[in-house]
């Protein structure tokens, strides 16, 4: 900075615009220089979608079940056929090994399925009270089979699936992060801002539920959940079972935040203006790291949506009905399985992408959290 | 000086910081950073307060204004111990009684705006909303020399000198009557500097304030305030009228003080000798008896070495009336 700069005040367009950006505009603008993270930020807006309107963009229902194709192979969409043009795929053969009763399918050209777009299949309530009855994909004819991922060992559209499974795991992620930041964050601040035996009991606790190895301490609390539980009650304790374990680690940076803003002017000052506790804490001093909190949350979903699929692969978390990728690749987990229907590892292969996903907006947030670095 | 009323009258105040606690949580090791302050600020003037570093004047201030807790003594305010004061309760004073901060870069919050951080203690306590608060915010700023079209720019934006105006604008936004100052221009060039202290001159006369001006810079001192009152290890030493003190100082810390203080005319360099001060200052958990200068002193002899030494004809110096000490207005009035 020249001695210029520092002694006047910005009159250039362009460095006016600086001098009243908000902290979020400098974290925007800087965000957007990161290729790889605004390509990841994309597909989770997309993914965000997909969990919204997860009825509509899925073929089926996730109770759909055709027993006359189990473990059927992908198909591929083709528009071009000998009978004429038009989006269609193409309907299975199948053979029975007499010897194995393994079934094997083969693709029929002969047998055209028509596909078409928002056509009418099983109805379903969007956002749980719209009653509608469109898909955005799907078979002309309702009953015929097309399974764009295959199906499962039970005969369930594997893509259908995959996109419940995807409401599931990635909410399960985003909700119990939630969780665990209010948590972490009112703890720790609270530790940080007032110190003394609070901050005493705080660390204590902390050090005690960091003492435990995660994966046991999970499955403890798992195991404790009565067993015919619904789906939904188990969705929610598995979520704050989740968060519970995952808040320390928040809480202590939270608190070493506030240790070090607490004796700064600007804290006094809010002070002597008459604010209360609360709003010193959250409204002059939580800003402060609001950008590196959004970064350490978008790196910390991955940890949680891996601590689901791991649980329920298990299957000490989710269980069948509930969908969840964890679920999901508990059909994937035999050799034998695998090795005839390679297409059932999909659904892990959404894991990763999800988790690098959300891995390269959090390094992009991180990054570009400090906009004065520069 | 009799017509004078007094706003802030300080008793026995003592300051004290605990270091080490015993298991009931009671203090065993002690820092004193006042001990027994007795100072009267009067309605309308400059009282400046000097001292080296570590003396206790930034913590007289900031118990003044309520940031640091008194362990005993008494501060009454228009005839109120403000001491004994609820939290709740304190919070109207704190609106007679507002800070002017040091340091225009921690503060200053660097997530908000100049129309957050000014009308915050507005907010804060739900004075001003709306229209009401924008009015204020921009009348304030235009006072201290701020455009208002600076209102949403953030402290990023502005250099030291300016964010000193944001944060007297800030003190001032709730109508104070005694601004305390700790080193409000210590951090900025020289240039800014006068500045600044002109800025506090016109709004003193403005508003009628009351200041209490901190800081270890004598010239600056000398300049703005009325009286000045001289801290050595928490205690006030000395305190006499701007133009007697400087003239004529009657403790001799602050004779070694004024002799610190760098002479601009460089044919009168060599005229004043430099007094250096052998040895440390005291132990502050661990106080000595008697003058707390003594050991020092070049002045002192075994009588200043016992007891306690009270603040008498504006010393705390059992030799005041005996020493003949230099100050510092012969040399610049001595000039060709």
């Amino acid at each position: 900075m020249t001695l210029k700069e520092a002694e006047g005040i910005a009159e250039r367009p362009a460095e006016v615009a600086r001098t009243r950006a908000s902290q979020r505009k400098l974290v925007w603008w800087a965000f957007k220089k990161h290729r790889l993270a605004l390509v990841s930020a994309w597909l989770l807006a997309g993914m965000l979608v997909v969990i919204a309107l997860c009825e509509f963009v899925a073929p089926f229902d996730d109770r759909h079940r055709d027993s006359a194709y189990t473990t059927a192979p992908p198909q591929v969409l083709k528009l071009w056929s000998d009978s004429g043009f038009g989006l269609h795929v193409d309907g299975y053969t199948s053979e029975q090994d007499p010897r194995s009763l393994r079934i094997t399918y083969e693709a029929n050209p002969e047998d055209r399925i028509d596909v078409g777009f928002f056509v009418k299949g099983e109805e379903y309530e969007l956002f749980g009270f719209i009653p509608m009855d469109r898909h955005l994909l799907g078979p002309q004819d309702p009953g015929d089979p097309m399974y764009l991922w295959g199906t499962t060992t039970d005969g369930q559209d594997l893509l259908s699936q995959v996109v419940y499974a995807t409401r599931v795991s990635a909410s399960v992620g985003i909700i119990g992060v939630l969780l665990a930041f209010l948590l972490g964050i009112v703890l720790g601040a609270v530790s940080g801002y007032f110190g003394g035996w609070i901050d005493n009991a705080v660390q204590r606790v902390i050090e005690l539920i960091m003492s435990v190895p995660s994966i046991p301490l999970w499955l403890g609390l798992a195991a404790a959940l009565p067993a015919q539980m619904g789906p939904v009650g188990r969705y929610f304790i598995i979520t704050t079972i989740l968060a519970l374990v995952a808040w320390t680690g928040l809480a202590r940076e939270v608190r070493g935040r506030f240790l070090a803003l607490r004796s700064e002017e600007f804290v006094t000052s809010a002070m002597l203006d008459g604010s209360s506790h609360t709003r010193i804490m959250f409204r002059h001093m939580l800003p402060s790291f609001s950008s590196h909190i959004i970064a350490a949350l978008s790196l910390s979903i991955p940890g949680m949506i891996l601590a689901e699929t791991a649980l329920s692969w298990l299957g000490m978390g989710l269980r069948p009905p509930a969908v969840s990728w964890g679920v999901q690749l508990q059909d994937a987990s035999k050799w034998s399985v695998l090795s005839g229907a390679p297409w059932l590892l999909i659904p892990g292969l959404c894991v990763v992408l999800v988790v690098l996903a959300f891995n390269f907006v959090g390094d992009g947030l991180r990054d570009a959290a400090d906009p004065y670095k520069h | 000086m009799s017509d004078k009323q007094p706003l802030l009258e300080i008793e026995d105040l003592h300051v004290r910081f605990p270091l080490r606690r015993n298991l009931l949580g009671r203090p065993t090791v002690e820092v004193h950073a006042v001990s027994g302050v007795d100072l009267t600020l009067y309605k309308g003037e400059t009282l400046g307060l000097v001292g080296e570093s570590g003396c206790g004047k930034t913590t007289l201030g900031r118990t003044i204004v309520g940031a640091q807790k008194a362990t005993s003594g008494s501060l009454r305010y228009d005839g109120r111990d403000l001491t004994a004061l609820s939290r709740r309760e304190q919070g109207a004073s704190r609106r007679r009684i507002r800070m002017v901060f040091q340091d225009p870069f921690s503060s200053l919050n660097p997530r908000m705006n100049l129309r957050q951080i000014i009308g915050d203690p507005l907010v804060a306590t739900g004075e001003a909303r709306g229209a009401e608060l924008e009015d204020r915010i921009a009348e304030m700023m235009r006072r201290v020399g701020l455009s208002p079209d600076y209102m949403d720019r953030y402290p990023h934006s502005f250099s030291g000198g300016q964010r000193q105006r944001v944060n007297i604008a800030r003190a001032l936004i709730v109508g104070p009557e005694l601004v305390v100052a700790d080193e409000p221009v210590s951090a900025l060039d020289v240039s800014v500097r006068a500045q600044i202290l002109n800025l506090l001159r016109e709004l003193q006369a403005e508003f009628g304030l009351t200041y209490l001006f901190i800081s270890h810079d004598l010239s600056v001192v000398e300049n703005l305030a009325d009286r000045v009152a001289v801290m050595y290890f928490g205690r006030v030493v000395e305190l006499a009228e701007t133009g007697a003190l400087y003239e004529h100082p009657r403790h001799p810390y602050t004779e070694a003080l004024m002799s610190a203080v760098p002479i601009p005319d460089p044919s009168l360099k060599g005229r004043q000798g430099r007094i250096l001060l052998p040895d440390e200052l005291p132990d502050p958990s661990d106080p000595p008896p008697g003058c707390a200068f003594a050991r020092r002193c070049a002045y002192a002899e075994d009588r200043c070495r016992t007891g306690e030494i009270p603040l008498a004809d504006g010393a705390r110096c059992v030799r005041s009336g005996e020493l003949d000490l230099e100050g510092i207005v012969e040399a610049e009035s001595s000039r060709p």
